[in-house]
């Protein structure tokens, strides 16, 4: 047995704790660079504004009272963990499973899960401020899919049944009660069905989780994918897809931004990609692994009527490395050999592949000079000082001077205070 | 190294198996199970006796998810040792009681007052003869944001 549990329009609501007045308001978090909506409260999903609609698009809606902010992920980061540890106390295991969603495991508990989830949830919202919803089901696919129903029978009164709004237990429902709330779901709605698969469904005229349940599972991996039988199966209860307690090691890792402004200047994208990769070289460090290849895109925006430009190259490592200095000397290499002057450039990225524990090294036959001097304790020291005294505390030459200098550096000018992270943040209060 | 190893092993190490290379990590896990001083010195008397030190984030609240802290601007609760400028400690977990240094909203702003209920009547109080209570009409709502638990005050001007 499984609940989900998640914070309700999460970015919005984080804002609204610190900020009373944007209550009852229409208000979308915007991305970095202020570039598309990322959360929207109910007020600003009632106007049209759709996920992910670029800011230029809707900003009109200002004058209709819209509010939109630039993202704020430090205080995002912060309330999620108070979240988090106050979810943990549904169950016996927890899986955070993402900055607003939580898998917790709830073999074992006795008594009314219902009442509990309530509990639960009111002590969430008076400690922290945030909203949630809680679906309980007996596979992690039904707890979500409860959790949909749990949010859709607050969000939109009449779409399921009122009772079920905010704690949804698929399990303590009738068989009748069941079959109506899964012929009223449409099959798009299940975790791990994509847009692709829900049209293939629907086309084959499985249009409901209902008319889904109801099929076969070995007809259902013949004619589409193991995956989906994965999914068929845990929607006909049998768990397949258990709890990740441990967050696993990421495969790749990813430092990629738009710009503030186009920057042509190949000195600028080198700042910028020196900054990306010191960044990604940091949550490798964290990770405890090495990379055996870059790889380094730049592109001109493609909404912009100009000519356009995007490439991207990989620069393989001679050896694996999570030294800031190699990564970025390998990375600047292959701006190098991508860039092209007379491009107004919009987004670069840096991509750090092949990735292996740091503990598993490569034997080498002697065919070149010794080893370079192992710079792994100075990249610990930098971590430590940079954690400390602030990010960019120390950092590479080539990633230029912080502030106005960055032509390329983020623009967040909605951004409210980091009210629970930075001391000279502090909300004021009036007495 | 070699030599170490022995006590390892009859500890019954899990993953030790000699006929295989190691990875490079297990020798920090073998370096702390073989890590036996034997004491040279007379052992200190505090060792059986080795509690946590004194904690201002345990003092200042009981409720580590639910505290917050805000910073004061204005004068209207200085006979409550609420000053212009002090850090107060916000504990959302607690129930408002009368009688409470509340952190309010009204009309959508933060303010610290005394909370006062009497005769199923609620009242802001002010600590300052010179600021007046703040006092709600019927349909006018009030809420408690958190209760202050303490204020802080800070001698000389921290460098952020």
């Amino acid at each position: 047995m499984y609940a989900l549990v998640d914070g309700n329009n999460f970015y919005v609501s984080c804002e609204r704790v610190f900020m009373p007045s944007l209550r009852k308001r229409p208000v979308v978090v915007l991305s970095n660079n202020d570039g598309c909506a990322i959360a929207r409260s109910d007020e600003a999903k009632a106007m049209g504004i759709k996920m992910g609609a670029p800011w230029f698009q809707i900003r009109h809606l200002e004058e209709q009272g819209l509010v939109a902010l630039s993202a704020n992920f430090a205080l995002y980061g912060d309330l999620s963990d108070r979240m988090m540890s106050l979810i943990g106390g549904l169950g016996h295991r927890q899986e955070v499973y993402s900055i607003d969603e939580s898998f917790v495991d709830l073999s074992g508990i006795r008594g009314d899960l219902v009442k509990r989830a309530h509990t639960v949830r009111a002590r969430i919202l008076q400690w922290t401020g945030i909203p949630t919803c809680i679906g309980i089901g007996q596979t992690k696919t039904l707890a979500k899919l409860a959790n949909y129903i749990a949010k859709s029978a607050e969000r939109k009164p009449g779409s399921y049944p009122a009772q079920l709004a905010r704690v949804c237990n698929l399990t303590a429902l009738s068989p009748v009660e069941l079959d109506q709330i899964l012929a009223a779901t449409p099959v798009a709605e299940v975790w791990g069905i994509g847009p692709r698969i829900s049209q293939q469904l629907q086309e084959a005229g499985v249009e409901t989780v209902q008319q889904l349940i109801r099929l076969d599972p070995a007809t259902v991996r013949r004619h589409w994918s193991v995956v989906l039988e994965r999914t068929l199966r845990e929607l006909q209860g049998t768990a397949c897809i258990d709890l990740e307690d441990a967050p696993t090691s990421k495969q790749e890792i990813a430092c990629t931004r738009s710009f503030g402004k186009p920057v042509m200047a190949k000195d600028d994208l080198r700042e910028a990609v020196t900054e990306f990769t010191s960044r990604a070289a940091e949550k490798l460090r964290r990770q405890q692994s090495h990379a055996g290849m870059v790889l380094v895109f730049i592109r001109t925006s493609p909404f912009r009527k100009e000519k356009q430009y995007s490439r991207s190259i990989t620069v393989p490592l001679r050896r694996l490395t999570a030294d800031t200095g190699q990564l970025v000397q390998a990375a600047l290499a292959g701006l190098d050999a991508i860039y092209q002057t007379g491009f107004k450039f919009a987004k670069a990225g840096v991509m750090l592949l092949e990735l292996q524990a740091a503990n598993v090294l490569q034997g080498e036959l002697g065919l070149e000079d010794e080893r370079q001097d192992d710079r792994s304790r100075l990249m610990v020291v930098m971590d430590r000082v940079n954690l400390r005294y602030g990010r960019g505390t120390v950092m590479l030459a080539s990633a230029g001077l912080a502030g106005e200098e960055r032509r390329w550096a983020m623009r967040q000018e909605r951004r409210t205070p980091q009210y629970t992270t930075r001391w000279r943040d502090l909300q004021l209060v009036r007495a | 190294m070699i030599l170490d190893m022995h006590p390892v092993i009859n500890s019954g190490h899990p993953s030790l198996d000699l006929s295989r290379p190691l990875a490079a990590e297990h020798f920090v896990a073998m370096a702390h199970l073989v890590d036996f001083r034997v004491p040279a010195g007379f052992p200190s008397p505090a060792e059986d006796h080795q509690v946590a030190r004194l904690d201002l984030i345990e003092l200042l609240s009981s409720h580590p998810q639910a505290t917050y802290f805000m910073r004061i601007a204005g004068s209207s609760m200085t006979e409550a040792g609420i000053f212009d400028g002090d850090i107060v400690v916000i504990n959302r977990a607690l129930e408002p009681q009368h009688g409470d240094i509340v952190l309010a909203i009204v009309d959508n702003d933060f303010t610290c007052k005394r909370l006062h209920q009497s005769n199923g009547q609620v009242r802001l109080k002010s600590a300052n003869p010179a600021y007046p209570d703040i006092r709600f009409k019927d349909g006018q709502t009030l809420e408690i944001w958190g209760v202050v638990t303490a204020a802080l005050k800070l001698f000389r001007k921290p460098n952020w």
